[in-house]
């Protein structure tokens, strides 16, 4: 556990003093949110029926672009190395991995919200306080997944290019029940109006943190 | 690197003997599906294509179960053969499934009135699809190196782990609660019935052929890749 | 024959160690003892497997075949043991760009799970003498300083062996000159060493005993003071084309 924390503290200072990955992440996502301003002509109805998922399309694309920075520095002096010569369990490796991308992903998620109740004149406590759990679900499934595999796409040739590849299809879950309980929260319903989207989520986080801590092994170590 | 004669001489044999027998039986599935079936009432001879499309699906459905074993045999195991396995079976896989789209679009545009609808069958059924296509970029980039063959294994792992989870989105996604599996039963008459097994059987004689000498080309160029290093 | 596991005289037992990538042989069949306390340097052309065997030695990939034994654990089922005596130094820093060189060390010091870390970062970087320079980013160090660092991060768990994999490349004269004073100092803490270069000029003066690695085998092994170093070009170079 001690080594968990070491590689999320690892990752916390390294950004706080680059501030790398939050910047390019937000940057990112308002980019996106003001894109699909300008192609939907700013029309309030098409917005509204539109809201939830580009909130979420906004928030993958940036925390796929995160995912694949974090891994990228893993690799600058082959550090990842250095952590594999040590006596390190590599599902502790990937917790703290996980755990690390999981935080700066729902911190990016939270602040994106945050713009969007700001340009969209949502409810500012009635909307961010129920939409904290599904960003948090949300960042879980996705990340764990994308932890995985950005650990895989840096090894390619293809490298940034493959991972939305490989993880697009395979988040489509996520995106989903997140889509779904993020539109009833925007409607003023309750995340458990969806509760079939809910257990999905958290379904999926279950299934996928665990069998990404299974399978990182295979991904990480040399063949 | 050759068995023994006898053993190598026997193989040989089965192997001629399920290419014949795939041969025979596949002219079987069209007879049965073009002539001896009966016609449907309601949908008329657009329905004979089912037969069809059911058989790739199973075969289709069989390949990538088996991709999935392989792909843990071959993280577990470390051995080639499991690799070769897993990588030849999605091929298949997504040629069978890419058929049972085509036939099951024939059939829905006069029946539905359209080539395609996002009901949650066949919304997983597509995201199957690109799944495996993805697995195949993966895998086939990959060629030699048993790292990258690593990566597609685990990805194969992901990927039908998150098949159940994708058809219960599709679901959700429509707002569909219940599901009722099949035609509802009692509309098939014992003919029909034949018909269908006889065409899933000549599929899967049809898989195990191909799946055969798709890995032993595979294998056949590990030796040739061999060879030129030495 | 001599029997592996009553062998503790040495510290690296390997026995027709095999590695294969796909279709490509890296080793072929590798046999090497070091005694305890050694130091031997493995000479060969790039791409003879040196990488490699210091990768099996270093449990980060296992062999396809063969056996081996590090410090007497077993290379199959006591992975995590031999990690935690073995330290590796290559031409990667496998440091952290971004963290000052005392996060760094201390980082991988509480991966290792040892006590007392702040205490021990702090020895371990005045060692190298880093000292002045202990909280300033690695970013900033010069290749040379980032050596000394490596070597902090591969000396912090007091590892009983050191696997140095073509440490040179990229150091410059004075660099390679404060690296072969802090190798010898390691030599002579009785620490079993075992480098591999490509350099031939490297390493011979302080080697116990050295091997040649072409094509995956090793081809020539000697003790250093059967060898005249006048004459180890020749001698280098016919084992190569030779073989």
């Amino acid at each position: 556990m001690n080594k968990v924390l070491a590689i999320i503290k690892k990752d916390i200072v390294t950004e706080l003093r680059t501030k790398e990955l939050f910047s390019s992440m937000l940057l990112f996502a308002l980019l996106i949110i003001v894109v699909f301003n300008f192609a939907f002509g700013f029309s309030v109805e098409i917005l509204n029926l539109a809201a939830p998922a580009m909130l979420w399309i906004a928030f993958i694309f940036a925390g796929i672009l995160g995912l694949s920075r974090s891994f990228a520095l893993e690799k600058e002096g082959n550090a990842i190395m250095g952590m594999l010569l040590t006596p390190t369990d590599r599902s502790l490796i990937y917790a703290g991995k996980m755990i690390s991308n999981t935080i700066f992903v729902f911190i990016v998620g939270v602040i994106t919200v945050l713009m969007f109740i700001l340009f969209f004149n949502y409810d500012f406590v009635s909307t961010l306080i129920p939409m904290i759990p599904i960003v948090l679900l949300g960042s879980i499934g996705f990340v764990s997944v994308g932890t995985l595999f950005s650990a895989m796409a840096i090894n390619t040739r293809l490298r940034e290019v493959l991972l939305p590849i490989l993880l697009f299809p395979i988040i489509i879950p996520v995106i989903v029940s997140a889509v779904k309980l993020s539109g009833e929260v925007l409607d003023g319903n309750t995340i458990f109006d969806a509760s079939a989207s809910l257990k999905l989520l958290i379904a999926f986080d279950i299934i996928f943190v665990t069998a990404c801590a299974v399978t990182f092994e295979y991904i990480i170590d040399e063949s | 690197m050759n068995p023994s004669g006898f053993v190598a001489n026997l193989i040989h044999m089965i192997r001629r003997i399920l290419f014949i027998l795939a041969f025979i039986s596949i002219i079987a599935s069209v007879y049965a599906a073009f002539i001896y079936a009966p016609t449907e009432p309601k949908m008329g001879h657009i329905q004979r294509i089912f037969y069809f499309h059911m058989g790739t699906v199973w075969v289709a459905t069989v390949a990538f179960i088996i991709v999935f074993i392989a792909s843990i045999m071959y993280l577990w195991k470390g051995t080639r053969k499991w690799d070769i396995l897993a990588y030849c079976s999605a091929e298949l896989g997504v040629l069978f499934l890419t058929l049972t789209i085509i036939t099951g679009s024939v059939w829905a545009k006069p029946i539905w009135g359209t080539w395609w609808t996002w009901d949650p069958q066949l919304t997983t059924t597509f995201i199957l699809w690109i799944l495996y296509i993805v697995y195949l970029v993966l895998r086939s980039s990959a060629g030699n190196d048993t790292k990258k063959a690593k990566y597609a294994a685990v990805f194969a792992i992901i990927a039908f782990i998150d098949l159940p989870l994708v058809y219960i989105s599709a679901r959700v996604m429509r707002g569909i609660s219940p599901v009722v599996f099949g035609p509802g039963g009692g509309g098939i008459s014992p003919e029909m019935m034949n018909a269908l097994l006889i065409n899933m059987f000549a599929c899967s004689l049809l898989f195990v052929v191909l799946l055969l000498e798709r890995t032993d080309l595979e294998r056949m160029k590990d030796a040739v890749a061999r060879l030129k290093m030495s | 024959m001599t029997n592996s596991s009553t062998n503790s005289d040495f510290d690296i037992l390997a026995e027709e160690l095999k590695k294969t990538y796909g279709n490509f042989d890296a080793l072929r069949g590798v046999s090497l003892k070091i005694k305890r306390g050694e130091f031997f340097t493995l000479f060969g052309p790039n791409g003879a497997g040196k990488t490699t065997l210091i990768k099996l030695l270093a449990t980060l990939t296992a062999p396809t075949s063969g056996s081996l034994r590090v410090f007497d654990y077993d290379a199959k089922s006591e992975v995590q043991s031999i990690r935690t005596i073995i330290g590796v130094i290559s031409h990667d820093t496998y440091l952290y760009e971004n963290l000052t060189a005392f996060e760094n060390i201390k980082f991988f010091a509480e991966l290792y799970g040892l006590l007392n870390i702040d205490n021990r970062v702090s020895t371990v970087i005045e060692q190298v003498g880093l000292k002045s320079r202990m909280h300033d980013l690695v970013r900033t160090f010069s290749r040379g300083m980032k050596q000394r660092l490596t070597v902090a991060r591969a000396i912090v768990h007091e590892p009983k062996i050191l696997l140095l994999d073509e440490p040179y490349t990229g150091l410059d004269l004075n660099g390679a000159q404060i690296f072969g004073e802090m190798l010898s100092d390691l030599k002579s803490q009785s620490r079993t060493i075992l480098m591999t270069t490509h350099n031939i000029d490297e390493g011979l003066g302080l080697s116990d005993r050295v091997g040649i690695l072409v094509k995956g085998k090793i081809v020539f092994d000697s003790p250093a003071s059967d060898i005249n170093p006048s004459n180890f070009k020749d001698l280098y170079i016919s084992n190569v084309e030779g073989s």
